[in-house]
């Protein structure tokens, strides 16, 4: 496996709702990673960062430092903090810098987003009759999922019960009540079969990462975290995805499944090499339904392995460790990253209260988003 | 009488007894998209045909919109005191696309996946000038 990228700074500014701009919660981030990794501002040869409402993320240099380097803002929806890190990834690998740092932060403002419908390619038509709505969507995929592979509504309540309590222990989560399956089924209906607490709220937060190549990262950590693989895929033909006024009958594959292969083929490693999973839980029945597509489970399976605690913290395959995104919520430029940072902290040990008992050796996560794409990564000791 | 306006021109055949949505045939790849494209999002071939859609299919999912969504880019005439919940869904037409469409039913024991729905043109809104605007929606075929 390859050792050429290394994880050797990670910082967070807790997610949830502050009084300050997405940009400081991204430089207190950036400060924080800088200071795990036990360097400074003028080490880093090289930034990507982005938000998709909070700012360009380049400004931030008036508050870290004005050292020149080279930083570029990347806006890629969803997948914006994963393309951060795969540009980190690529420039070191392309031997562009030793060091390098990516970040992502946001803040949006209460309730669902409200996108334009030019901006996605769509006539005007499609937002003013009611259609452009990503909770219709995951409503939509998740029904026909479980009308195909015989999921639960109870089953997509554990999902949410599960990283309710995995929040509980997370001291930067913004969502740390536990609830109980009746409280999340009794919920509100938003978007059938989906309440709301099966749903995350857009929110606020900020995430960094200093990476290094392999080679100088032991003089900064004892602990690096490799990068075995980051990928990045937009929708192939006949993925059901958000803001689609039609699909193929002929149907294929969600763009997650594409970008799963390809980062556990890069990484040489396979579903079942993996110690602990960070996938993308816009909803529970997201989080259900990328089990299967990320290759750790055949569809269907889901019910029982969920049922039976397979991925809660103790379990087999822990999946969303940190809570995900329905107890951290979702500032869009930082959720990928985060994904990241949690997976290196259990990785190294760190996570205190949620720290999951099991020894483990390996990670991975996946975010999906609008309008159709996915990044995945592989990490290891 | 008020006049009927479509809330795009180019959705749906209008005015018509037997309304038909319209969509692009590729013949190369055989996809049919909705509504009209300019290239095939298959092979990005340009040689499209205008085709109309039938006016029958099958219930592929479905949903209900639970909440008031935000205006723009919502133009409905709810307010939150008067919004009520309405249904959307895929509607499967044949084997030559899936169509994303409003319901005219927001009750969830109505609906059924695979169950046979029907075109229907719906008052929507009024515009600035009285007319009323109208859009297109499935409705469960009655028994």
């Amino acid at each position: 496996m390859s050792e050429d990228v290394a994880i050797i700074g990670i910082g967070i500014h807790p997610f949830g709702r502050h009084d300050s701009t997405g940009m400081e919660q991204g430089a207190h981030a950036a400060r924080e990673a800088l200071k795990d990794a036990g360097c400074e501002w003028s080490d880093v040869q090289y930034a990507f960062g982005g938000s998709s409402a909070a700012g360009n993320a380049d400004t931030m240099v008036s508050t870290l430092g004005l050292t020149g380097l080279p930083f570029i803002n990347v806006a890629n929806g969803c997948a914006t903090g994963g393309s951060s890190l795969i540009s980190a990834y690529n420039a070191l690998n392309a031997g562009a810098a030793d060091i390098v740092m990516a970040i992502g932060f946001d803040k949006h403002p209460k309730g669902a987003f409200d996108p334009d419908p030019a901006s996605f390619g769509l006539g005007q038509w499609y937002g003013d009759t009611g259609l452009m709505l990503t909770t219709q969507f995951f409503g939509m995929k998740i029904q026909r999922y479980m009308h195909q592979y015989g999921i639960s509504p109870s089953t997509l309540a554990k999902v949410a019960v599960k990283n309710f309590e995995n929040g509980s222990k997370n001291p930067n989560a913004w969502r740390r009540k536990p609830m109980t399956e009746e409280e999340v089924l009794n919920s509100l209906m938003l978007s059938n079969p989906l309440t709301q607490y099966m749903f995350c709220s857009p929110g606020e937060g900020g995430v960094a990462l200093v990476l290094a190549r392999g080679e100088v990262a032991k003089k900064y950590t004892k602990k690096p975290v490799y990068l075995r693989s980051a990928v990045l895929r937009s929708r192939p033909f006949g993925s059901f995805e958000v803001f689609n006024s039609w699909l193929s009958p002929d149907r294929g594959d969600s763009p997650s499944v594409g970008a799963a292969a390809a980062a556990f083929k890069m990484a040489d490693m396979c579903p079942d090499d993996i110690d602990i999973a960070q996938l993308q839980d816009t909803e529970s029945g997201a989080e259900i339904m990328h089990m299967a597509e990320t290759g750790f489970c055949k569809d269907g399976e889901q019910e029982d392995m969920i049922q039976s605690g397979e991925t809660r913290l103790d379990g087999r395959l822990p999946i969303n460790t940190d809570g995900g995104c329905l107890a951290n919520g979702e500032p869009i430029g930082a959720s990928g990253l985060r994904q990241v940072y949690e997976s290196a902290l259990q990785l190294r040990g760190d996570a205190g209260d949620h720290q999951v008992p099991k020894k483990i050796r390996t990670a991975f996560t996946h975010v999906y988003g609008a309008p159709g794409i996915s990044a995945c990564t592989v990490l290891s000791n | 009488m008020t006049t009927q306006v479509p809330v795009a021109p180019e959705l749906f055949t209008w005015p018509s007894d037997q309304p038909q949505l319209i969509g692009t045939h590729f013949p190369e790849s055989g996809v049919t998209v909705f509504p009209q494209a300019k290239a095939c999002p298959r092979t990005a071939s340009q040689n499209g045909e205008r085709v109309l859609l039938p006016r029958r299919g099958t219930l592929w999912s479905w949903t209900i919109q639970g909440f008031l969504p935000k205006s723009p880019p919502y133009a409905g005439p709810e307010t939150p005191a008067t919004f009520k919940p309405y249904g959307v869904g895929y509607i499967q037409l044949g084997d030559q696309v899936i169509v994303e469409s409003r319901l005219t039913t927001a009750n969830p024991d109505d609906l059924k996946i695979g169950m046979e729905m029907e075109l229907v043109i719906i008052p929507f809104n009024k515009d600035d000038d009285g007319n009323e605007v109208v859009t297109y929606a499935f409705a469960p075929v009655k028994k």
